[in-house]
């Protein structure tokens, strides 16, 4: 999907930037008075109650981590996921970011086999295409093995 | 503190019935007061529990059955909490009973649910976390839940047999339960049939989306001991609805990150063992104390999960307890002896509301058939999305 005259959106505004290269990183807020970050940023302020400064900075997150568990959906969701027709199932992973100690969701990335995986392996980010819609790809960040 | 009583319960079965939830609910809360020996102008405040999914009566429950009990100026809330909106409502209700500010207070959730997946509110709202994980993630409740579930056999050595247990477990109960939509026992050869739906879950270790509806009728102390029924009154010694503590690490619906622990040193308590400990703090019993348990069974696996929040058992020997027979009818302390969300499918805010009148059923000795003996102390868990505690523990 490099060609130029498709135009490539993030599904979401502002959690993620993909690059030329086609690597990506998930967009998270960082306090920079405790330290905690924030994926999705949501707000402008710092939830640690022990904090509470008002302003965060966006930072790129770890773009590798381990996985913490994984599983696949077979049916189709309900609107409003874009499912495709016929209906592809996906996986999805939760992988654990070392520096930022929380747990990030993605689905896997196309071609994932699903019985193959280990909680613990490493993974690490990738952008690809969700859905296509009136010549628009839009984009989001998934779970590779790494 | 006032002490707080149950004085009567009602329920209308679980099913797919199609019909306006209000019909349910006013089945239950009839039934109740039945049970009570009280009618509606004996209520002095009436709590609900919010449904989302059918339009503008499910927001403001707490007046629609109001008015369709027929107006008498009772003061009433409605409640929204998922999952727990049942317990919030209880809660609502006792606080006014504890405050002086009624004897008798009726607490009702109902609902009609769609079949299927639970979607998100309609519209497009990327400000919603809800709405984005439908949308970016495609994860569904299942989705989360096979996450948990896969989770347990990575980190502790589950297995799906392990999941098909709780399942026969939990049907063989529910087959005993006249308010149960499903009252059939399943087998390792059935279970083994039904579809994947997220790996490593199948269609049968998932609950369905059920109609239902749930009512119980509470009063003061002091309001009780005037009845003439005082051997069935059963006293409500803790309700929990307590919050997550920052930084909450644990995945959690419907968020797509967790809290960070990079600023704030980890609680003491994961969020679902702290639902629990709150309660047993209040009512000053732990878990050898208890009899019986009704845990929030969303999936097979997830029983298991409750069964250390509960502290039935140390992390990771939630299999090795189900397969000692401990939490089956005739064991230790039976768990979802009646037939849980495996036997009943979720209308979410009955199903907090139905787990105490499973315990309340209990702890009168009327279970009949499921009857847990000498029942003396209960306690029911259960968890709302977007970080809601419920949990209740009643005593004989």
């Amino acid at each position: 999907m490099s060609t130029a005259d498709v135009t490539r959106v993030p599904v979401v505004e502002g959690y993620f930037v993909e690059r030329p290269d086609g690597t990506g990183a998930l967009v998270g807020g960082k306090c920079e008075a405790c330290g905690s970050y924030f994926f999705p940023k949501r707000f402008s302020f710092c939830r640690n109650p022990g904090c509470g400064e008002p302003g965060l900075i966006d930072v790129d997150l770890s773009t590798r981590g381990t996985l913490w568990s994984f599983t696949d959906n077979r049916f189709a969701p309900p609107p409003p996921y874009p499912a495709s027709e016929p209906f592809e199932p996906y996986g999805v992973a939760a992988v654990t970011l070392e520096a930022e100690q929380m747990v990030v969701l993605g689905q896997l990335a196309r071609g994932t086999d699903v019985s193959t995986l280990k909680a613990g392996q490493a993974m690490e980010l990738c952008v690809e295409d969700l859905y296509e819609a009136d010549g628009t790809v839009y984009t989001v960040w998934k779970w590779r093995t790494a | 503190m006032s002490e707080v009583v149950v004085l009567g319960t009602g329920m209308h079965p679980w099913g797919k019935w199609g019909r306006n939830f209000v019909e349910y609910g006013v089945v239950a809360a009839r039934a109740a007061l039945a049970d009570a020996g009280l009618g509606w102008a004996d209520v002095g405040f009436l709590a609900a529990g919010n449904t989302m999914r059918n339009g503008y009566p499910g927001y403001v429950s707490g007046s629609t059955f109001a008015q369709a009990l027929g107006w008498r100026g009772t003061r009433v809330s409605s409640s929204f909490a998922a999952c727990a909106s049942g317990a919030i409502a209880i809660d609502s209700a006792r606080a006014q009973i504890q405050a002086g500010r009624c004897d008798v207070a009726l607490v009702v959730g109902a609902d009609t649910a769609p079949k299927g997946f639970f979607g998100p509110l309609p519209g497009v709202r990327p400000e919603d976390p809800d709405w984005i994980r439908f949308h970016v993630l495609g994860a569904t409740n299942p989705t989360y839940f096979a996450l948990y579930a896969r989770r347990r056999m990575e980190a502790y050595g589950a297995t799906t047999d392990d999941f098909a247990a709780v399942k026969i477990k939990n049907s063989r109960h529910g087959v005993h339960n006249p308010n149960a939509r499903y009252r059939k026992a399943f087998d390792a050869a059935e279970i083994a049939e039904s579809p994947v739906v997220a790996d490593p879950l199948r269609l049968v270790d998932i609950c369905a989306t059920s109609d239902g509806a749930a009512a119980l009728v509470l009063a003061s102390a002091e309001y009780a001991a005037r009845r003439a029924d005082r051997d069935r009154h059963v006293k409500i010694a803790a309700i929990s609805t307590v919050t997550p503590q920052y930084p909450n690490t644990y995945l959690d619906m419907p968020d797509i990150g967790t809290d960070s622990a990079a600023g704030a040193a980890l609680p003491e308590r994961s969020f679902r063992d702290s639902i629990a400990h709150a309660a047993f703090e209040e009512a000053g019993v732990g878990p050898a104390d208890l009899s019986l348990a009704e845990v929030y069974d969303l999936s097979t696996a997830l029983e298991l999960d409750w069964y250390e929040n509960i502290g039935l058992c140390a992390e990771g020997e939630a299999e090795a307890l189900l397969r000692s027979g401990a939490t089956a009818l005739g064991g230790r302390v039976p768990v979802n002896a009646s037939g849980g969300l495996a036997s009943f499918g979720e209308a979410i805010p009955a199903q907090a509301i139905a787990q105490v009148v499973e315990l309340t059923t209990q702890l009168r000795g009327e279970a009949g058939d499921r009857q847990v003996e000498g029942a003396r102390v209960g306690l029911s868990i259960n968890q709302g999305l977007f970080g809601h505690g419920s949990c209740v523990i009643t005593t004989r």
